[in-house]
C-alpha cells in the first residue's frame, strides 16, 4: 500500500551518530537515520537490538552519551520528554503504560495535556477558559474515540480491559494531541492476525488522513512490508540496513541477522 | 453505563464516572447533617465525636490528595497542621483587623508554602526516601514551635489558645459556635476538593501517580503537579490544624501535632481508601470512635478495675494495626469501597425481595 513519496521532501526527524549505553552495556552505537515528513518508517531488528531505546532517545526519555536529534529543523543535544511533547512528538509504549485508575476517556483527555491553557484557579473554580477548554477537549477526545472504535469502552477503567483494547487506548492517547511525529513501539504485539490487520489499517489511515509522520517498531515482517515506506534495521545497537522495503528484504546482512531468529 | 447528561456539568463527566469519586448526593447529605446535627445532638457528641471527626477528615482529605491521587507518600502531615495552628494564632493575635475566615485561609496558605518547600525533594526521590524527608518536616516544626517561644507569644507553658473566635460580632467560643466553624469549613473544603479532583488537575495527578513516564511523555508538567499537590495537601492540613487547635482542643502546643497524629492521618487515608474524598471521613470516624468504643466496652464489661488507660491505648494500637493490615491485603480501596459494595449488595437483595414478594 505504500504510496510513492514526492522526492526532495524535508526530513522531519534526523538522528546523528547517536550512542547510548547503560552502565557500560551498549544499547546503541553510532546510529544515524532520517525520517521524511509524511512517511511511515519501520524499525525492525531482533530482541534487544535497541529499537525501543532509539525511540526513547528521540523523545528524550533516554539521554544519549553522544549524538544529536534534529526535529523540525531544530538541533537538540538533549531534548526533554516534555519539550518533545510540546513540539509535537507523540508516543506509545511497548509495555502497558496507561493510567490504570482512569477511564478510557480520561486517559485520552490526559493525552491533551500539552494543549492545556487553563490555570490552576480557572480549573478549581471552573471559571474563565475552563469550561470552554473542557468542552474542546471532550470534542477532540470523542473524535479519536470514534476513529478507534472505542465508544463502548469510554467509561471503563482501563485496567479492566483486555490487552488488545488497551493498546488501542494507548494509541488514542498519543493521537488525540495531533502529533506531527508519532512513535509507536510494537502497537500490534500480542494481537492475533485479524487484530494486526485492523491496527495496520488504522496506522496507515492515521498517516494518510492526519498526515502524521510515523516511526513504528514491529516484529511481523509481513505487516511491516505492507505498511512501511521505509525500513531501518538495527542489530546489536547498530544500524545494518536502511531503505525501501524491497531493498531491505533482499539485503544479505539483514537475512544473516535474522537467520536463526525465531519470532512469535 | 455512561449516564446521559446534558447539563453544563457534562463536561465534567469523565472523572465523575470514576466510581465513588463524585456523589453530589453525598454533598447534599453532608450539608443537611451539618445544619441539623448541632440542633439535635448533645454537647458531648458534638465536642468529642463530630468536631474531631470532621477535622481529622479534612486532614485525611489533604493527605489523600497528595498520596492517593498524586502518589507522593508523606508522614509529616501533622507538621503542617502545626504550621496552620501557630500561624492562625499569631495572625489572630498580631493582626486584629483580620476576620476569622481570612485568618483560616491565610493560615492554610502559609502551611501550603511550607508544604511546597518540603515537597521539593519529591522532584528527585520517591517512596520510602520521600517519606523519610517528610519526616524531616515533622521533627523540624515540632522543634521550632517548642524552642522559639515567640510563636506562642512567649507564653511560659508554650501553649496556644485562640485569642478570639468571632464573626460579625458573634462569639463562636461555645460548642455550637465551634461546631459551626468546623462544619462550614468542612463543607467548603470538601466542595473544593471535589472541584479540584474533577478538573484537569485531578486527572493529571492520577496520571502522574499511575505512570510517571507516560505522564511526562504526553506533556504533563509532572514537577509542577507534584508541588501543587504538596501545596494543596498542606493547605488542607494547615486548616485542619487551626480547627484542631482552636475548635477541638482549644488549648494546644507543638506536641498536639506530633508523629502520632501524622500516622493517624495516614491510617485515615488507608482506611478511607486512596483517591477518595468522602472515604476520609469514614476513616476519621473509625479513628475517633474506636477509643470511645473501647472505653465503653471496658466499662460495660465491668473491667474498669483491671484495665488501666495504658492497656486500652495499646489495645487500640493493636486494633488499628490489624485493621490496616487487613485493609491493605483485602480491601486496598479502603473501607468506603467495602461499605459501598455492601450497600450495593443490600439494595440488590432488597430489589430481589420486592420482585419475589
Ligand atoms: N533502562 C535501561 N536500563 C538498562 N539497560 C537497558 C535499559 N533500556 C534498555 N536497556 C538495554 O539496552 C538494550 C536494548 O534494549 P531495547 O529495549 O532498546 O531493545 P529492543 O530492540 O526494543 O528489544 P525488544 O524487541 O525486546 O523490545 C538491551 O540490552 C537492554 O537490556
Ligand atoms: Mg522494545
Amino acid at each position: 500500500m505504500p504510496e510513492d513519496l514526492p522526492a526532495g521532501k524535508e526530513a522531519l526527524l534526523e538522528i546523528h551518530e547517536i550512542s547510548l549505553s547503560f552502565k557500560g552495556v551498549k544499547a546503541l552505537s553510532n546510529v544515524s537515520m532520517e525520517v521524511q515528513e509524511g512517511e511511515i518508517c519501520a524499525l525492525i531488528g531482533p530482541n534487544g537490538a535497541g529499537k525501543s531505546s532509539l525511540l526513547n532517545v528521540i523523545n528524550g526519555v533516554y539521554r544519549p552519551q553522544h549524538g544529536e536529534v534534529v526535529f523540525d529543523g531544530r538541533h537538540f543535544q538533549k531534548i526533554t520528554p516534555f519539550d518533545a511533547a510540546r513540539r509535537g512528538i507523540g508516543r506509545t509504549f511497548q509495555h502497558n503504560a496507561l493510567f490504570e485508575r482512569l477511564t478510557v476517556l480520561d486517559n485520552i483527555l490526559a493525552g491533551l495535556a500539552r494543549h492545556g491553557k487553563t490555570t490552576f484557579w480557572e480549573n478549581i473554580f471552573h471559571v474563565g477558559r475552563d469550561r470552554a477548554e473542557n468542552r474542546r477537549f471532550l470534542a477532540w477526545a470523542s473524535r479519536v474515540i470514534a476513529f478507534l472504535k472505542l465508544e463502548e469502552h469510554a467509561g471503563t477503567i482501563v485496567s479492566t480491559l483486555p490487552f488488545g483494547i488497551q493498546k488501542r487506548v494507548d494509541l488514542a492517547r498519543a493521537l488525540v494531541s495531533e502529533p506531527r511525529l508519532l512513535l509507536l513501539d510494537e502497537p500490534m504485539a500480542g494481537m492475533n492476525q485479524d487484530e494486526k490487520q485492523e491496527m495496520s489499517r488504522i496506522v496507515s489511515e492515521v498517516n494518510s488522513h492526519f498526515k502524521t509522520t510515523i516511526v513504528l517498531i514491529e516484529h511481523d515482517i509481513g505487516i511491516v512490508m505492507g505498511l512501511a515506506h521505509r525500513i531501518v534495521v538495527l542489530d546489536y545497537g547498530s544500524k545494518i540496513a536502511d531503505g525501501m522495503p524491497e531493498q531491505v528484504r533482499n539485503d544479505p546482512g539483514v537475512i544473516k541477522a535474522y537467520l536463526g531468529e525465531v519470532y512469535e | 453505563m455512561p449516564e446521559t447528561q446534558t447539563s453544563p456539568r457534562a463536561d465534567l463527566l469523565p472523572l465523575s464516572q470514576r466510581s465513588g469519586l463524585v456523589k453530589p448526593g453525598i454533598i447534599g447529605a453532608l450539608t443537611i447533617a451539618a445544619l441539623a446535627v448541632p440542633l439535635s445532638f448533645n454537647d458531648y457528641w458534638i465536642n468529642s465525636i463530630m468536631i474531631p471527626m470532621l477535622v481529622m477528615g479534612i486532614a485525611g482529605v489533604g493527605l489523600n490528595l497528595l498520596m492517593g491521587f498524586t502518589g507522593c507518600v508523606s508522614i509529616g502531615s501533622a507538621a503542617f497542621m502545626a504550621v496552620g495552628a501557630f500561624s492562625a494564632y499569631n495572625l489572630l493575635l498580631r493582626v486584629p483587623v483580620l476576620p476569622l475566615p481570612v485568618v483560616i485561609i491565610l493560615a492554610g496558605l502559609i502551611a501550603a508554602v511550607f508544604g511546597v518547600l518540603f515537597g521539593l525533594p519529591s522532584l528527585r526521590i520517591k517512596g520510602f526516601y520521600l517519606a523519610a524527608s517528610t519526616l524531616g518536616a515533622q521533627f523540624f516544626f515540632e522543634w521550632l514551635f517548642t524552642n522559639f517561644s515567640w510563636f506562642c507569644n512567649d507564653n511560659l507553658s508554650l501553649t496556644i489558645t485562640a485569642p478570639r473566635l468571632e464573626l460579625f460580632g458573634m462569639d463562636l467560643k461555645s460548642v455550637h459556635g465551634r461546631y459551626m466553624i468546623v462544619s462550614v469549613t468542612t463543607l467548603a473544603l470538601v466542595a473544593l476538593a471535589y472541584s479540584i479532583v474533577r478538573s484537569r488537575i485531578g486527572r493529571e495527578w492520577i496520571a502522574v501517580s499511575d505512570m510517571e513516564t507516560s505522564a511526562t511523555v504526553i506533556g504533563i508538567k509532572v514537577r509542577a503537579r507534584k508541588l501543587l499537590a504538596f501545596g494543596i495537601s498542606s493547605f488542607y492540613c494547615g486548616i485542619a490544624g487551626v480547627l484542631w487547635g482552636f475548635c477541638y482542643l482549644q488549648t494546644s502546643n507543638a506536641h498536639s501535632f506530633d508523629l502520632d497524629k501524622s500516622f493517624e492521618i495516614l491510617f485515615i487515608v488507608i482506611i478511607g481508601g486512596t483517591a477518595s474524598i468522602f472515604g476520609n471521613f469514614i476513616g476519621a470516624a473509625f479513628i475517633v470512635l474506636t477509643p470511645i468504643f473501647l472505653n465503653l466496652a471496658v466499662v460495660g464489661l465491668g473491667l474498669t478495675e483491671h484495665v488501666n488507660i495504658g492497656i486500652t491505648t495499646n489495645l487500640q494500637r493493636v486494633l488499628f494495626g490489624a485493621m490496616i493490615v487487613y485493609i491493605l491485603i483485602k480491601e486496598p480501596d479502603g473501607l468506603y469501597k467495602l461499605l459501598q459494595r455492601a450497600a450495593a449488595a443490600l439494595s440488590g437483595a432488597c430489589r430481589r425481595l420486592r420482585v419475589t414478594a
